[in-house]
């Protein structure tokens, strides 16, 4: 492989990794934005939609010889199940772990978010122990599990072709830009979007205004979920490993994300998302993988300490 | 002013209420009649030995240690619970903690001083990982409570010359040897895999490692093998075990263009995910990796397609199904026993438990020092994996390997190495 062909694979890479760090560092923002609530079970969450997406692939049998259409209509359909299911359980934990705080010290429902992370951290482990096939009759609940292919390694640029550009770039691509699209679009057109935005802004200004807030912290809480449903079955399909604690580490990486870009704000978490895996792909080429989290997380003190408010965080005001 | 007086009074009978029941703690607590009532409480009966095990059992290392585990209860049951006139008692501690998901220094170290302080403790097997076994060593060598470990491969723990200036002996703050382990080392198994390498006719190789004391070790000796036996090393790195996925690494990789890829790490480290996106990178080599892969989540986790005819693990020793002698019948009860397959360190747990027995009874009293002797001079013990001995070390003398692959998502043996 020549330089340049190097450098255009570590850009594909890095930004596909990028992309999806960036549709979970939304849930973290969203949250922040609205409750300056971090949300450290989010991380969790995700973890369970992709438990859930595989327990669906493994009932309907789906592997990587299943042919092209029913793939499609397969993906399309886990990534919405997935979206439900993680935006309606985020929705509850916000009722049940978080509402009954709103008015205690902020320290409180942190504290109560990293519970709620061990709580899902448990259930992905219990839930990995099933005796179902894909988790291999639930012999090692514990143990990685195998996602299975459904979309290929197929490089769309030919075989022959050094640089790789696959199925699964592209599903990635495919998925993740109208996600970020649609949000953007909903939180500055709808009349939902609009009352999101007051409530970040000044909720109790928002309240006088007539807006029900605990509905839109609600909504905040079903979008940011649902939007890590959708990430937990790209990543499951783009790495083909899941695992019960991979959460910790896909969160760590997008709440880094929103801080980097500046939490509380929307093009901030896609901007951070993608700096990041892009960085990590770089690092891990030009420098050396093992100082790849180092080289990260000093970019992100760098900019903290002469960007206090993150990359966007400070030029926009509105944020959700 | 009266009120203020009835209230100074009142504060000041609670004040030395308070400070007479803390003196009389301090008595209860500092007086030598009371102390010496309070230690010897939990050794009622002189009949009684606890074998301990500490083992990461929370998280993904389960699976092994839960066949471990089975493999030390069933030497035990062998014995009827009994060696003599004691009555064994087996206790399954867990060195892991759910925040770590992995095993936990802090909680290792809680472990060890736990076994050292209860009287009835007499042997403690573990660790499964080596870094581990380097918070408990220097811990039970001063008490003299022998350690037997069923997993650690790390060379440094018992071997001078091979780790840091100050090792082995650091472990060993008494001078004297109280750790031995039934599985040969990585310095074995580290050049086996070298050795293998070169016999499949590979001519450039990149070495990655998980960065802990297992893996990185073994990638060492690994690649210093293998650059003596003429394989080029393109490459060495430390990856991070619990990154997503590895293609920018992979990518890397593919740059050097090496025939083989040599992993030292586990499957908890991540192996199936560097196997997985090997392929994924479009990348066509053979994958190595060691005993710490050696297990069938290694095979679930990376997807079978992944790694079917291309991935080569060594194990120290040969795979439960093809022990001879003891081995086999090992193998044949376990199954009756639990009702499943043993996983590959099954029989190390076995192993390991009958050396404390062994010990145990070559000692015939229940002393710590005696069974510490009595184990580490160990000679020719005709054990499940054929017959060996303790070196001055503490280490086995065994040092067959097998060489496996992987073949319709299965572990298919290849051969016998380092013979």
């Amino acid at each position: 492989m020549s330089t340049t062909e190097v450098l255009l694979q570590q850009l594909i890479t890095g930004l596909s990794n990028g992309m999806i760090i960036a549709l979970i560092a939304l849930g973290y923002t969203m949250v922040y934005g609205i409750i300056e609530l971090i949300n450290f079970a989010h991380g969790d969450l995700f973890m369970l939609g992709g438990f859930l997406a595989l327990t669906i692939v493994g009932m309907l049998g789906l592997d990587a010889t299943t042919g092209n259409a029913t793939t499609f209509v397969a993906v399309g359909g886990l990534v919405a199940i997935s979206a439900i299911f993680c935006g309606s359980l985020n929705w509850t934990i916000d009722r049940l772990a978080y509402k009954p705080l709103r008015r205690a010290p902020k320290l409180a429902p942190l504290v109560s978010a990293i519970g709620v992370s061990f709580v899902l951290m448990n259930i992905g482990l219990f839930w990995g122990g099933l005796p179902m096939d894909v988790f291999s009759d639930g012999v090692a609940a514990a143990a990685p599990k195998d996602f299975p292919a459904l979309a290929s390694n197929k490089n769309l640029l030919g075989e022959a072709s050094d640089i790789r550009f696959t199925v699964k770039e592209l599903m990635v691509l495919v998925i993740t830009v109208p996600l970020m699209i649609g949000l953007t679009m909903y939180v500055k057109y709808t009349r939902t979007g609009k009352a999101m935005r007051a409530v970040a802004q000044n909720p109790i200004a928002a309240q006088l205004m007539g807006i029900d807030v605990n509905r839109v912290i609600g909504t905040t809480f079903i979008i940011g979920g649902a939007l890590g449903g959708a990430a937990s079955v790209i990543y499951s399909l783009y790495n083909n490993t899941i695992h019960f604690q991979m959460g910790y580490r896909a969160g760590m990486d997008a709440f880094t994300a929103a801080v980097l870009g500046g939490i509380g704000s929307l093009p901030g978490a896609m901007l951070g998302g993608l700096l990041i895996g892009l960085v990590r792909a770089m690092s891990d080429q030009y420098i050396e993988a093992r100082w790849t989290n180092a080289v990260v997380f000093t970019i992100l003190i760098l900019i903290l300490i002469f960007r206090p408010s993150g990359l966007l965080g400070a030029r926009l005001r509105e944020k959700v | 002013m009266k009120a203020a007086i009835s209230i100074g009074l009142r504060t000041v009978g609670w004040f030395c209420l308070g400070s007479a029941v803390s003196l009389l703690g301090g008595c209860g607590n500092d007086s030598p009649a009371n102390a010496r009532e309070a230690s010897p409480a939990p050794a009622a009966n002189p009949k009684i030995i606890k074998i301990v095990s500490s083992l990461p059992r929370t998280g993904s290392a389960n699976a092994q240690t839960t066949t471990l585990v089975n493999g030390i209860k069933m030497a035990i049951d062998e014995v009827g619970g009994k060696v003599g006139e004691f009555t064994i008692v087996y206790e399954d501690w867990d060195d892991a903690s759910p925040q770590r998901g992995n095993w936990d220094p802090a909680v290792e170290t809680a472990n060890a001083n736990k076994a050292v302080s209860d009287p009835d403790v007499m042997a403690y097997i573990g660790t499964y990982n080596s870094g581990a076994a380097k918070m408990s060593m220097p811990i039970l060598n001063r008490a003299n409570l022998v350690m037997v470990s069923p997993a650690n491969t790390a060379v440094e723990l018992t071997k001078p010359g091979l780790g840091e200036a100050h090792e082995p002996m650091a472990y060993r703050p008494s001078g004297k040897v109280n750790y031995v382990r039934v599985v040969p080392a990585d310095d074995i198994q580290g050049s086996v895999a070298a050795d293998w390498a070169k016999e499949l006719g590979v001519k450039r190789a990149f070495v990655l490692h998980d960065r802990e004391v297992y893996g990185k070790g073994i990638a060492e000796i690994f690649r210093r093998r293998a650059k003596e036996a003429g394989v080029e090393i393109v490459g060495f790195e430390g990856i991070d075990a619990k990154a997503p996925n590895y293609r920018s690494l992979v990518t890397k990789i593919k740059e050097q263009n090496p025939e083989l890829v040599y992993f030292g790490g586990t499957t908890q480290s991540n192996a199936g995910q560097v196997a997985k996106d090997l392929v994924s990178g479009g990348l066509n080599v053979k994958f190595m990796v060691p005993d710490g892969c050696f297990e069938n989540a290694f095979i679930d986790g990376a997807g079978a397609a992944n790694v079917n005819e291309r991935a080569f693990i060594t194990f120290g020793g040969v795979p439960p199904e093809k022990l001879t002698g003891k081995g086999a019948e090992f193998y044949e009860n376990y199954k009756s026993t639990y009702g499943s397959e043993p996983e590959g360190y099954a029989v190390y747990g076995y192993e390991a438990a009958k050396v404390a027995l062994a010990g145990i009874t070559k000692a015939g009293k229940k002393d710590r020092e005696a069974i510490r002797q009595a184990i580490v001079s160990i000679k020719d013990f005709d054990g499940a994996l054929g017959k060996w001995s303790f070196d001055e070390n503490g280490d086995t003398t065994l040092k067959t390997m097998s060489g496996n692959t992987v073949k319709n998502g299965k572990f298919a043996f290849v051969k016998v190495l380092g013979q």
